[in-house]
């Protein structure tokens, strides 16, 4: 369960401060699936960077299970990350020089899994994402929809708690978004804890809860 | 993150980007193997004086009239004079020191040599038949002294003074006059060249009986003294000491020198040159880290969204750091060793190139290049490594 009261991250620009996010409060209970929308500059990464512990609020608590994340050290964060975030991108953030099994198993890695059950986790993971006979290709074999599906068995391999897309359909034509954006429901559905963030109108709207970001503020909350 | 994964994972990071890896490997392998190679150029140059010195002989002690010291004893020590000869039977005394297993006792000076109608000045060298062995000197034809007739008029002739006098090559037999004094040649010296000072191509060897009354002397210039085993030198050393001590009433009036102690000072600077060269070396080294450290820190800012998405999927900027070491450390073990196999073929070629000197690079060299090579690589691969970790994660994210 995720918990934000009062978050405020303040960005300085020359000598302008500009609120990114300005005391949000914002609470996601486990397996819900959320959208974040808005227009560029609204927040909402900054609002998702901050869940992902990828940044720290300059004033708020958040509670990630019960527990303050935003007092912990940079090395307790990470371990945060690894256990209970799994982050999908825009652009996929695949290691170009690493082969689609080399890339999903470098979160295996992290958790010095060994080796021979690393292997049997990426067939199983390969399958399940239907991307078998791609395990040997390198991103830069595979199609956009592949690629994809590759950053996201990255992100749910170790099966975490909450799953954050951020614009995970936004370098994808239609119908692949929308493939992938079915592919990230049924994660969902397993009881994975969703936040999509997008301002694909379409995409925002497949959600359950719906929430609305400008300057920085809450606009609307829809469930 | 396992030791053997994080290895894997850098070994294959270097592996994806050959030419960079190469590059860095060849600064790193010069820098190696120019600290074998001119170490075995000084350490060849060394052996190869120790081994000129050697063939004079390590074993030999050398005994002077009078005492080669500034202390005031008395006033002719400085010149060279001294109240008390070293006489013929003092070298008899010391040859029978049980250490001793050679001596030879030495005058020299100037005569005039004339023969068929020839003049010309020489130096004489009064001694025993124990100087050939002892100085490693050889005849090229005839014999000089054996005991037998110690006392007999003859006279070994250097090579160039048999050949200017005797240029039809009929020598052995002759009769020739040195100052007043009639001897039968009985030998010619093999061509030696210059050596200790003398050139032993214009010199004449008499027997020393003869040579102490053509120069009107009893002192000995030098006493030459083998001693049997090189570990006895010191011993021998007191042992002579004591002797001539003893027969000069007690005075201590002669200088004894190991010819050891020269060989010694000749190794310690050619031992300290090769100490200078391995530092210049040792500069190539430190610039080959840094080069590794250039490379790094590009491929730090290369691979900066790589870096965020490690740090997002939950990798501790301790790890990062890990992998960016492991990569330099790969890197400079890699070129240790090509610089290892480049400077033995180095060292090789050298030999190959200078038979005569012994181009052996010393074992602590070999060892202190791959250290050096591997401690730069390291402190190179330090300063991206901390870099790489401390990149904050959603602005390395930002960037493609």
């Amino acid at each position: 369960m995720i918990q934000l009261s009062g978050i405020t991250r303040i960005f300085h620009m020359g000598d302008q401060a500009i609120h990114a996010l300005d005391h949000v409060d914002l609470t996601i209970d486990s397996g819900e699936y959320v959208s974040i929308m808005g227009p560029s500059g609204s927040g909402k990464s900054t609002l998702l960077n901050v869940i992902g512990l990828l940044d720290r609020p300059d004033s708020g608590h958040y509670l990630l299970d019960g527990r303050d994340v935003t007092v912990l050290s940079e090395t307790e964060q990470a371990q945060v990350r690894r256990e209970k975030i799994g982050f999908v991108f825009q652009s996929f953030h695949l290691i170009p020089r690493l082969t689609a099994a080399e890339n999903i198993e470098i979160p295996l890695i992290l958790t010095g899994m060994p080796s021979t059950e690393r292997k049997e986790r990426i067939a199983a993971t390969l399958q399940a994402f239907n991307l078998s006979d791609r395990a040997h290709h390198r991103p830069a074999e595979l199609s956009g929809g592949q690629r994809q599906r590759v950053a996201i068995a990255r992100a749910t391999i170790l099966r975490p708690t909450a799953l954050l897309a951020d614009e995970p359909t936004g370098n994808l034509d239609h119908r692949i978004g929308s493939e992938v954006a079915a592919l990230l429901e049924a994660l969902n559905q397993t009881g994975t804890t969703l936040i999509v963030v997008t301002h694909d109108r379409e995409l925002a709207l497949r959600a359950r809860r719906r929430v609305a970001m400008r300057d920085g503020r809450i606009e609307t909350d829809e469930r | 993150m396992r030791p053997q994964d994080l290895l894997h994972f850098s070994l294959k990071t270097i592996t994806s980007y050959p030419t960079r890896s190469l590059l860095i490997v060849l600064a790193m392998a010069l820098g190696v193997a120019a600290v074998i190679i001119l170490t075995a150029l000084g350490d060849g140059a060394r052996q190869y004086v120790v081994n000129e010195f050697s063939s004079i002989g390590t074993n030999l002690i050398i005994v002077l009239p009078g005492r080669a010291e500034t202390a005031g004893s008395f006033p002719g020590a400085v010149m060279g004079q001294t109240s008390r000869d070293l006489t013929l039977d003092d070298a008899h005394w010391v040859g029978r020191l049980p250490q001793v297993s050679r001596y030879a006792p030495l005058n020299v000076g100037v005569a005039e040599l004339s023969a068929v109608g020839k003049l010309r000045e020489v130096t004489l060298m009064g001694t025993t038949a124990d100087i050939f062995p002892i100085r490693h000197m050889k005849l090229s034809q005839g014999k000089f002294l054996s005991s037998a007739d110690e006392n007999s008029a003859q006279i070994v002739l250097g090579a160039k003074i048999a050949q200017e006098f005797f240029p039809d090559g009929n020598v052995l037999g002759q009769r020739v006059r040195l100052s007043d004094r009639r001897f039968i040649v009985t030998g010619v010296m093999a061509v030696q060249g210059e050596s200790m000072g003398y050139n032993s191509d214009e010199l004449v060897i008499i027997p020393i009986q003869h040579a102490q009354t053509l120069l009107n002397t009893t002192s000995l210039f030098r006493l030459l003294i083998e001693v049997r085993h090189h570990g006895e030198i010191d011993n021998a050393r007191e042992a002579i000491r004591q002797t001539l001590i003893r027969r000069h009433d007690g005075e201590d009036d002669v200088t004894v020198i190991a010819h050891d102690a020269v060989l010694a000072t000749f190794e310690r600077i050619l031992r300290a040159l090769t100490l200078g060269v391995a530092g210049i070396a040792v500069i190539s080294l430190a610039v080959a880290g840094i080069l590794v450290m250039n490379v790094m820190l590009v491929s730090v800012s290369q691979r900066t969204a790589e870096i965020g998405l490690l740090k997002a999927i939950g990798t501790p900027a301790a790890v990062i750091r890990y992998i960016f070491l492991a990569e330099a450390i790969w890197l400079s073990l890699a070129g240790a060793l090509a610089g290892l196999i480049l400077g033995q073929a180095g060292s090789w070629a050298l030999r190959l190139a200078y038979p005569q000197l012994p181009a052996w690079s010393p074992l602590w060299a070999n060892f202190a290049g791959v250290a050096v090579a591997v401690l730069a690589g390291v402190l190179a691969g330090l300063l991206p490594a901390i870099r790489a970790a401390k990149l904050d994660p959603v602005d390395a994210l930002g960037k493609r």
